[in-house]
């Protein structure tokens, strides 16, 4: 096929330009850096109109979850730039006299982003940010269920960027399996884990390492406080997770709630009011409210509610209308456990709340389901955040708030199991793009001379001795003051 | 002290999915337990290791001139003491390594703390490979068992003699409710492969490292492969020669007589320099194993008949086998093969086409030095590269310019002793790294840990969106103080 010539020339040309060493230089970094920078700003209005027009995003949510946090990425991307480039000494033991060790950072070289729907742009171009920084040549693979922000960033991004090192392959899967077929130094997919599989079985025909940023049901454990503040602040946060990121469609959003028996109508309320705040009397005109992306999951979605076991469960909302891809932020409370709300993961404005009867058998109910990529939990007191810590395992934990990972670029973010492999953010995403070299320096001026054969006994008792970095050993054996046992 | 290890007498395809998923089932209730948790079971393993090492250092040594007739002193330096070193680095640092790293938190989140907590994966699978079959076997599990996994071990069969003493050993030292160790062939590594394991740990050839990572595909399973390559060492004219020579060789034969992930595959010289270099090459090799070298009893014999048959082949192809120029010799009864150096073969033999992995060293000469970066890098990128030079300015320009897991001037394979860099490989030659502190973090989760508070919430994160909380969002998001100063001030 014409188009598969095309691709495969592309690649292999994107190849004779990094290893024409044009990347590897800080400036050039630097100058990719500026032209995201440049891309977000000057760009905004297209990008806010693609994601209103892609998911019904308002340009707030999408400042917030996209455009301001890679603004922040990027920032802290070029502050941090020359020290991240920078070789680390490695420590050496004293016998390895005139030897210098360090670990020097290099690029990859070419290397695949494929991203998706929820967050278009944000989950492009955070990829993006430690591929460049890293000094890699990328492609880059929008999902094709936000066409206009496909589109723009096929069209625009490369004007701002090194258009022979970064280039942007619009499609669908047919495109995306082309691409997987490719050799590349890397691969960083963020999507479904069914997809995932095959992204690593493709992988692993070219020994591809990956980084895989999936989902999963990422559960609150929400514990009892004795300040009411606290309950209005942990209900706030709870709700907007939920209802407010993407219409919940986010891999780290809340999935579900688990909640002591004794405190289910008190935490309900709470919810009640706040998706009132949040969003108004009618949610439905709320303009804060993002759509559910297309036809194919909101049936996916209305089928979770269809069943008679979950529907008679729903306890706030439940309202949908298919022509405009709205569901109203619908609670649940105790729907079966093996029905597909509680086996799947929701991604949409859906919360089941679980009851417990001790909100310490929420750590068995968790551990006993695949790990998630984050936990989130509200609570004060130490012992049970002590316990969570030491029994549970996620990508992350969060304690008194959700999402709010995303943000923090000191935060490795990636999942472990179901929930993916490998992490980015920040520095971890200059050092996923990278080959951390050992490099060791010798000089030919001193060897040991039982380093070499014929062997004999003194060679071996000195080799022990060096070994175990007994220099007195070492000295008297030389001397003849110690003898080979 | 342990149990009976999950050992079923003859490798034989008595240990199939049924008996691999049983296994599973028991080493993820002994994980899910907490045992293998706490620091006590991880140091008190540790120690069991250590004393494994210890009390049984000829018994290894045995088994080893049994599966390689390796000589005693590359048993003991490269097999015991590095695996002696491993456990001893292990036991003084864990209590360090399993701290939590404080993460600095920014304006954006504040007020936070973070903290990234190392914790263990689960139940993990070490594949170990056959020409160090103690040190890759048991460097991975001390990385294992300090990150607190429990952890199935299998050996290569085609070391059997070792395979056999490891599954002994440790199911005598060990605790055999968390570490076992499996034998057996392809059958029981495919049987074990169907697992879902929580992290994988592969030792060997590209071919089934590829296989290793298509399995861990259909779990998600994350692997560490630590492969090969053609390791090229680039000789310039301006060096020690004597001192040179030395060190090649003991990269190349003295590393179990070339059967080694990291030793010198080939060596790429100038055409001006290439005779000095020949020479100095046969005079320093004759020193160390003498004018018959295949009666040399420092030299590891090829482990089988089929990696000879395969060293043959690379020998004898018609090309290549009239560019010997020294050595070639060797003794089918006793699988020795000496050392042999040859001249120029051409580029597209099978000798410079796939991992030698034997006594064969093939030296190919360019006009410019500089001309090797090329010939490296048109390869696939090995697991190291060395370079011979005293030119500092062309030690850097290959520092910079030839990728490698590791690289080396001015010396071979040494690299591989120091704890404080990580031993792996890129591209083809594997992916990941271990040894050290190394060893640890590829067998946790990084977990990333916040904790946030109550006061301080901006609830300008939330709708309905207003200007003013436009403005300060915007000021949050840049973590500048000023800019929030100015925003809630009505400013910006």
């Amino acid at each position: 096929m014409e188009t598969t010539v095309l691709l495969e020339d592309d690649l292999e040309d994107m190849r004779m330009y990094y290893r024409s060493g044009k990347t590897r230089g800080e400036s050039w970094r630097r100058s990719q850096l500026q032209g995201l920078l440049l891309f977000l700003k000057k760009k905004e209005g297209e990008i806010f109109e693609a994601l209103a027009q892609d998911l019904g995003k308002h340009p707030i949510e999408a400042y917030r979850d996209e455009v301001g946090s890679l603004t922040k990425s990027v920032n802290y991307a070029l502050n941090c730039l020359s020290e991240w480039m920078s070789s680390k000494k490695a420590k050496l033991p004293l016998i390895a006299i005139l030897t210098t060790a360090e670990i020097v950072p290099e690029p990859l070289g070419l290397v695949l982003v494929i991203s998706t729907w929820n967050f278009p742009i944000g989950l492009s171009l955070e990829p993006l940010i430690g591929a460049l920084a890293a000094g890699n040549c990328v492609v880059l693979k929008p999902s094709e269920l936000t066409p206009k922000c496909s589109f723009l960033l096929a069209t625009a991004l490369p004007t701002f960027l090194d258009g022979k090192a970064v280039k942007v392959v619009e499609g669908d899967s047919t495109t995306g399996e082309r691409l997987l077929r490719q050799k590349w130094d890397k691969i960083l997919f963020t999507g479904s884990s069914r997809i995932a599989r095959e992204v690593l079985a493709a992988a692993a025909e070219h020994l591809t390492p990956v980084v895989l940023e999936l989902g999963g049901k990422c559960p609150v454990i929400l514990d009892s406080f004795s300040r009411s503040w606290d309950k209005e602040v942990a209900a706030q946060r709870i709700t907007w997770a939920k209802f407010n990121a993407c219409a919940g469609q986010a891999c780290i959003a809340v999935d579900y709630v688990l909640v002591e028996e004794r405190f289910i109508d008190e935490w309900l309320e709470l919810m009640k009011t706040w998706i009132k705040k949040l969003f108004g009397e009618n949610p439905k005109q709320s303009c804060c409210n993002a759509r559910i992306i297309n036809k194919h999951h909101f049936t996916r979605l209305r089928m979770l509610l269809e069943d008679p076991k979950v529907q008679s469960r729903v306890v706030h909302g439940g309202d949908m209308d298919e022509d405009n891809l709205y569901i109203e932020p619908t609670i649940l409370l105790n729907p079966p456990l093996q029905s597909a709300i509680m086996m799947d993961e929701i991604f949409g404005p859906l919360l089941p709340i679980i009851t417990v009867k001790n909100i310490e058998d929420s750590i068995q109910f968790i551990s006993s389901r695949p790990k998630p990529l984050a936990i989130y939990v509200f609570t004060e007191r130490e012992s049970f955040r002590q316990r969570i810590q030491a029994e549970t395992s996620s990508g992350s934990l969060i304690f008194n708030d959700v999402i709010i990972q995303y943000l923090a670029d000191t935060l490795p973010f990636g999942g472990i199991g179901e929930s993916g492999m490998g992490k980015y953010h920040g520095k971890f995403s200059f050092d996923t793009f990278s080959h951390h070299k050992a490099v060791v320096r010798r000089s030919l001026l001193v060897d040991f001379w039982f380093r070499f054969p014929p062997w004999n006994e003194q060679k071996l008792q000195l080799l022990r001795s060096a070994y175990d970095y007994d220099y007195l050993g070492l000295l008297l054996i030389v001397l003849g003051l110690k003898r080979s046992s | 002290m342990g149990r009976e290890t999950q050992t079923e007498g003859k490798p034989s395809a008595s240990f199939d999915t049924v008996a691999a998923s049983a296994m599973m089932k028991e080493l993820q209730a002994a994980y899910c337990s907490g045992t293998t948790r706490s620091y006590g079971w991880r140091i008190s393993q540790l120690k069991c290791l250590l004393r494994l090492t210890e009390d049984h250092g000829e018994d290894i040594a045995q088994a080893l001139r049994s599966d390689l007739s390796k000589p005693e002193l590359e048993s003991y330096v490269y097999e015991i003491s590095m695996l002696k070193n491993s456990i001893n680095l292990a036991l003084k640092e864990l209590k360090k390594w399993m701290l939590p790293e404080k993460a600095k938190t920014s304006l954006t989140t504040f007020p936070s703390s973070a903290e990234i907590v190392s914790e263990p994966l689960g139940v993990v699978l070490v594949i170990s490979a056959w020409n160090y079959p103690f040190l890759l076997s048991l460097d991975p599990v001390i990385g294992a068992i300090a990150a607190g996994n429990a952890v199935v071990l299998k050996p290569s069969e085609i070391a059997p003699a070792s395979s056999a003493l490891l599954a002994k050993l440790m199911g005598e030292y060990m605790d055999g409710s968390a570490i076992r160790v499996v034998e057996g062939a392809v059958a029981e590594t495919t049987a074990l492969l169907e697992q879902k394991w929580d992290k994988i740990c592969y030792t060997g050839n590209c071919r089934v490292g590829r296989i290793v990572m298509a399995a861990a595909a259909k779990h998600l399973t994350p692997v560490l492969l630590e492969l090969g390559g053609k390791c090229p060492v680039v000789v310039d004219s301006n060096i020690n020669l004597k001192v040179s020579c030395r060190r090649i060789i003991m990269g190349k034969w003295g590393c179990n007589n070339g059967q080694a992930c990291i030793s010198p595959d080939y060596i790429v010289t100038t055409k001006e320099y290439a005779p000095k270099l020949i020479d100095a090459l046969k005079k320093e090799l004759e020193r160390f194993f003498g004018r018959d070298a295949l009666e040399s009893p420092d030299l590891s014999r090829i482990v089988n008949t089929n990696h000879f048959s395969r060293l043959t082949k690379l020998l004898d192809e018609d090309k290549v086998s009239v560019k010997v120029i020294y050595g070639g010799e060797r003794d089918q009864s006793k699988l020795k093969i000496a050392p042999t150096i040859l001249l120029d073969v051409p580029r597209d033999s099978l000798i410079m086409n796939e991992e030698i992995f034997g006594p064969l060293l093939p030296i190919l000469t360019v006009d410019k030095l500089e001309d090797s970066f090329d010939i490296i890098n048109s390869g696939m990128k090995p697991l190291a590269a060395y370079l011979f030079t005293s030119d500092n300015k062309f030690r850097e320009r290959f520092v910079r310019n030839v990728s490698a897991g590791g690289l080396v001037v001015n010396d071979t394979a040494i690299h591989l002793a120091v704890p404080s860099l990580p031993f792996g490989g890129v591209g083809d030659s594997g992916m990941g790294a271990y040894h050290g502190k190394f060893s640890f973090d590829t067998f946790s989760h990084k977990k990333a840990v916040m904790y946030r508070g109550f006061i301080g919430d901006a609830d300008i994160r939330y709708p309905p969106y207003t200007k003013t909380k436009v403005r300060l969002l915007q000021a949050l998001v840049s973590g500048s103080f000023l800019a929030i100063i100015r925003a809630l001030f009505g400013r910006s």
